[in-house]
């Protein structure tokens, strides 16, 4: 009985191991996914978010081909360290539209011709509503539009340079 | 150069490290003194090499060097002074830089001046500090070394999590974390004396100390984090309940809880495994703590970025030391005889039953805080929030009140039940005054728990006094005056608790500037609303015109933007009075110019932080009264006698 007791700590030390260990290799799920997926975008108009584009609204997102919407900010750091794949992704032929979040459209202009710029369109939503009505929580977002206009997949936090090849398969997919 | 020469620093302390636990188990092993003799200048030198790296780590961010990653990542060459000074420590890499550090000097501390320990214990336990140091040095060295560089180095830094940038803040991490480390070396005397199976009085006396010192940087600690939490993060509470600050309570509560048996154990040699057991639980929760925070594997509001590499290295860290002293508890407990017995009634018991008391409560904030992470093993999600904690830790926390009044005033081994309540007369006499003129004036107000606590900390409060009634104060020993002063300012936080959660009047506005508001008694007068700017924020201010039949005060409660990172912060305007605080926060722009306003007026709301600085107090006298004879008796023998010969 004495022995047990004295044991008991470790015993039960083991066991919380096990449970951090498990909680620690579990995949985190803790990122919120839209629930637009392979449905319609909603409807929405913004204003034009860079001085040498077009504004951006729903409607432009249907144009029978593949695309991507690409959610940014100019004050957004990991957005600066995605613009280096997005170009890569505009030089393998793909339509990249974007919406700037809670932006200016000055700081845009300063953010694309430091990073560049592999945009077609640039919506400015201000107060972010948009992006809520997307469904998406944060900086940066891509999100993978089929022709019609319906959302094929989301891509939560920035495209890494390994991302790359799966995203042009998400695009190809959604054909 | 500077950064690589605090990386070589570090390797070196870590090689240095190694050596000390080599040659004092080498040296303990095979009975063989001049291994020994190393022991301690390879300690002071380890801890003189941590300090340097972290001194030379504080300059890289105060010159904000960017081609350092972490400076770059963490600092902002725009920001104060004193904001990358303690960026420092405000982010991963640089506090377990402090972590190391501490426990450097705390080594060192131990090796120089730690005189009471028989020197087999002390070795072992140098050894012991030493193979801790280790796993934390490779944590440094293999996955978060503070001092990489960048190339190219960013024209300018990230900056620092503005809810960080404050002066309560900067101070308040390394206060905790000096009081984590101080554990550590409890952790190691508990290691060391179960390896030479020494555990007696002396051992006590001599852990004493450490653990006392550790216990009042915690609480000052976790006091000052309640604070922080209250003004700056805009809720108007002081206690959430969330992980992070669940995690700085665990250790504390241990820490109490050893603080206690230690006594024991010093004065009646008893309660010999119980505290070797707390020892290493108390440190044991300050790692756990430290994984969860670092991990990311539980949501906190103020976690650190969630990285499993960092989680699974600080959870082999965790399975080797706490498993490792665990199994050594369970393999050489044995061999520690038993101590002196007690009799039922007696002050040993009391202070069993704080104990028991203190570990309950330990793991009902344990389970809560694991419980998501163990309903997520089995598939489901939940979260544990205030009421389960309110609800089951708070009872158990009043039962331990009543201990607490108790205790102080029962003998040692051995009292009677009689004598004992005939000096609880007064104490009760004020619960039941109390109790009545709450009934009459406020039963309808208030809820059974917050009623409960204002009763029992009232009859606390004259509980813990008593043991000064009919003394001379002046040669009353500061010991007695600590665990006073201590007692006592557990009843004044507890009154402080009770009446913020009965009392408490909240108001939400939309007002415009030129409204006046009246709430509580108080009339508010809102006279405008502008923009200011800060050294790097700006900021919507207003200015509020308040009283309470007296003079108008101006307070400006603020809402505080911040470009890199952005963020908003919130700066409540806070009004101290004597018997209670007025907490505005200024809120969001509605419709039509006008701004959300939330008011509170929190009647001896400040008693609750007022008590956690009077318990620190205690402790300092505590461990001044106790230590004080030891010291000077050192000292004196120091002077007549050469240096090795006293150790």
């Amino acid at each position: 009985m004495r022995k047990l007791l004295i044991w008991l700590p470790f015993i039960l030390f083991l066991a919380f191991v096990g449970l951090f260990a498990s909680g620690l290799f579990q995949p985190d799920d803790r990122i919120i996914h839209s629930r637009l997926v392979g449905q319609p975008l909603p409807a929405f108009a913004l204003p034009a978010g860079a001085s040498d584009r077009p504004a951006l609204a729903s409607a432009d997102l249907a144009t029978g081909q593949p695309r991507l919407l690409n959610i940014f900010a100019s004050w957004c750091v990991p957005c600066a360290a995605e613009a280096p794949q997005l170009m890569a992704l505009r030089q393998a032929g793909v339509e990249i539209d974007a919406i700037a979040i809670r932006d200016a459209r000055a700081d845009v202009d300063r953010f694309l011709q430091r990073y560049g710029n592999p945009y077609d369109r640039i919506g400015l939503d201000a107060r972010s509503g948009v992006q809520i009505a997307l469904g998406s929580s944060g900086v940066p977002e891509t999100f993978v539009i089929d022709g019609q206009g319906r959302i094929a997949y989301q891509h939560i936090g920035d495209i890494r340079a390994d991302d790359v090849p799966m995203i042009l398969d998400r695009l190809r997919s959604a054909q | 150069m500077i950064a690589e020469t605090g990386l070589a620093a570090l390797w070196l302390a870590a090689a240095l490290a190694l050596l000390q636990l080599v040659l004092a188990f080498a040296g303990l092993k095979g009975g063989k003194p001049e291994l020994l003799a190393a022991v301690r200048p390879a300690a002071v030198a380890q801890g003189a090499l941590t300090a340097g790296a972290f001194a030379l780590l504080i300059t890289l961010f105060l010159r904000s060097d960017m081609s350092v990653l972490l400076v770059a990542t963490n600092s902002h060459s725009m920001k104060p002074w004193l904001y990358k000074f303690a960026g420092t420590w405000g982010n991963h890499e640089g506090s377990m830089l402090l972590w190391v550090t501490v426990m450097g000097v705390a080594g060192a501390a131990v090796a120089l001046f730690e005189r009471a320990l028989r020197r087999d214990t002390h070795m072992a336990t140098l050894g012991g500090q030493a193979a801790i140091s280790l796993g934390f040095y490779a944590f440094l060295l293999f996955s978060s070394n503070p001092f990489t560089r960048i190339d190219p180095p960013p024209p300018d830094g990230q900056g620092l999590n503005p809810l960080l940038q404050d002066p309560g803040l900067a101070f308040h991490p390394p206060t905790l974390y000096l009081g984590y480390v101080g554990l550590s070396v409890a952790f190691s005397f508990a290691v060391g004396a179960l390896l030479t199976g020494r555990v007696d009085a002396a051992f006590a006396r001599a852990m004493r100390p450490w653990v006392l010192a550790a216990w009042v940087l915690l609480t000052l600690g976790i006091t000052a984090g309640s604070y922080w939490a209250y003004y700056e993060l805009g809720w108007g509470g002081w206690w959430f309940w969330d992980p992070v600050e669940n995690a700085s309570l665990m250790p504390w509560l241990a820490a109490t809880a050893l603080l206690h048996s230690v006594t024991v154990l010093a004065t009646r040699d008893a309660l010999r495994a119980w505290t070797i057991m707390l020892a290493v639980i108390a440190f044991s929760m300050s790692m756990v703590g430290t994984f969860l925070v670092r991990s990311g594997i539980l949501t906190s509001v103020h976690a650190f970025a969630v990285d499993p590499e960092r989680g699974s290295f600080i959870l082999a860290l965790l399975a080797v030391y706490i498993g490792g002293a665990l199994a050594l508890f369970g393999w050489r407990i044995g061999s520690v005889r038993e101590g002196a017995p007690f009799e039922l009634v007696s002050r040993e018991t009391l202070l069993v039953v704080n104990n028991l008391l203190l570990s309950v409560i330990l793991g009902v904030v344990l389970i809560g805080t694991l419980y998501p992470l163990m309903t997520e093993a089995f598939g489901h999600k939940v979260s544990v929030g205030a009421p389960y904690f309110d609800r089951i830790a708070g009872p158990i926390a009043l039962t331990l009140m009543l201990a607490l009044a108790i205790g102080p005033l029962t003998r040692w081994r051995r009292d009677r039940v009689s004598v004992v309540s005939k000096r609880l007369l007064f104490p009760a006499f004020i619960a039941i005054l109390v109790s009545v003129s709450l009934s009459i004036f406020a039963w309808d107000r208030m809820g059974i728990l917050p009623f409960l606590g204002l009763v029992i900390a009232l009859a606390v409060g004259a509980a813990s006094l008593a043991p000064l009634w009919k003394r001379n104060l002046l040669r009353t020993p500061l010991f007695t005056w600590g665990m006073v002063i201590a007692h006592l300012g557990c009843a004044v936080s507890l009154a402080g608790m009770a009446c913020d959660s009965a009392f408490t009047v909240e108001k939400l506005v939309a007002a415009r500037p030129g409204d006046t508001i009246k709430t509580a008694g108080w009339t508010l007068r809102f006279t405008r609303i502008a923009p200011l700017a800060g050294d790097n924020w700006t900021a919507l201010q207003a200015d509020m015109q308040v009283d309470r039949g007296g003079t108008p005060v101006l307070i400006r409660p603020q809402s505080r933007f911040f470009a890199s990172p952005p963020t908003t912060t919130t700066e409540a305007a806070l009004l101290t009075r004597w018997n209670g605080q007025l907490y505005v926060v200024l809120g969001e722009e509605v419709e039509g110019g006008r701004w959300q306003l939330r008011i509170w007026w929190k009647p001896f709301v400040t008693l609750i932080w007022l008590g956690g600085i009077l318990i620190a107090l205690g402790g300092v006298l505590a461990l001044v009264g106790r230590e004080r004879r030891g010291w000077l008796m050192k000292w004196r023998a120091r002077q007549s006698q050469p240096w090795e010969a006293v150790a």
